[in-house]
């Protein structure tokens, strides 16, 4: 056997990701996640009188919540490699970040273990996020005064 | 019906990440940055508190609100206490999400074993 003839044995082997179900997945999953948040939402200001903006921040607490207590028990990681983006763009996938990397550096102690690499996944959103919010708030000040 | 609009867009929002995510090589951790800045970016341009008030939790629930209430947090903060607003306001508005998921994560993970 030449080496083109394996080349092309070995792309015949190898799972194709099959990216339009990935597509679909995402959205119904993500779409599924933000119709019950919505319900959720819906169902506090009417039964607790919330305002608006403040069902979405309980809302938003819900949601890490119950994120960071299936990752705890271990089923998320299996979940977020199903769905991808539909569990990674919504706060779960903030929260996930979170506990996951947590929960992995324990054992390295509280200082040097978790003190150290507690953002470590999340950290990123944190920098590039408050970095973006504070630049675009001036922008934003100079231009709409 | 802003029971279907959340869906649409929450479905569409998380869309989007997917096809980034199959097609490039950017990590999760690129794209949910990418998004964080864009919601900052949006929020500027206007954009974002309409996604809001049409999709509901369809644009609360994304990783780009985080960066819209950042931006929101450092324009009113401004607003309230001048100059010094800008730092002292910004993280007003992501406080609750922010506190909440470092107590919860420290919580479970003392509490919780790692599976592998």
């Amino acid at each position: 056997m030449d080496k083109d003839e394996y080349k092309k044995l070995v792309k015949e082997y190898t799972p194709k990701e099959n990216k339009m179900r990935n597509a679909i997945i995402a959205f119904l999953v993500g779409g599924g996640i933000s119709f019950v948040g919505q319900l959720v939402a819906s169902f506090m200001q009417v039964t607790f009188g919330m305002e608006i903006a403040e069902s979405y921040v309980w809302l938003c607490i819900l949601t890490i919540f119950v994120a960071s207590f299936l990752t705890a028990l271990g089923f998320f990681d299996n979940f977020v490699s199903k769905c991808g983006c539909g569990l990674i763009i919504p706060t779960t996938g903030f929260a996930h970040s979170m506990t996951s990397s947590a929960l992995d550096v324990k054992k390295d102690g509280l200082i040097t273990g978790l003190g150290a690499s507690f953002f470590k996944l999340a950290g990123s959103v944190l920098l590039y996020g408050i970095l973006a919010g504070f630049f675009f708030s001036i922008l934003g000040v100079i231009i709409y005064g | 019906m802003i029971y279907v609009n959340a869906f649409i867009l929450g479905g569409f929002i998380c869309l989007i990440g997917e096809l980034i995510l199959d097609n490039t090589k950017l990590t999760p951790g690129h794209i949910t940055s990418i998004f964080t800045v864009l919601g900052a970016f949006l929020s500027f341009l206007g954009i974002y508190p309409k996604l809001i008030e049409w999709g509901g939790a369809g644009a609360t629930m994304m990783i780009s609100n985080f960066g819209n209430l950042l931006y929101q947090g450092g324009y009113e903060g401004f607003h309230s206490a001048e100059i010094l607003g800008f730092a002292s306001g910004l993280l007003t508005k992501v406080s609750a999400a922010v506190t909440m998921a470092i107590v919860f994560a420290f919580i479970f993970a003392i509490f919780f074993k790692p599976k592998d």
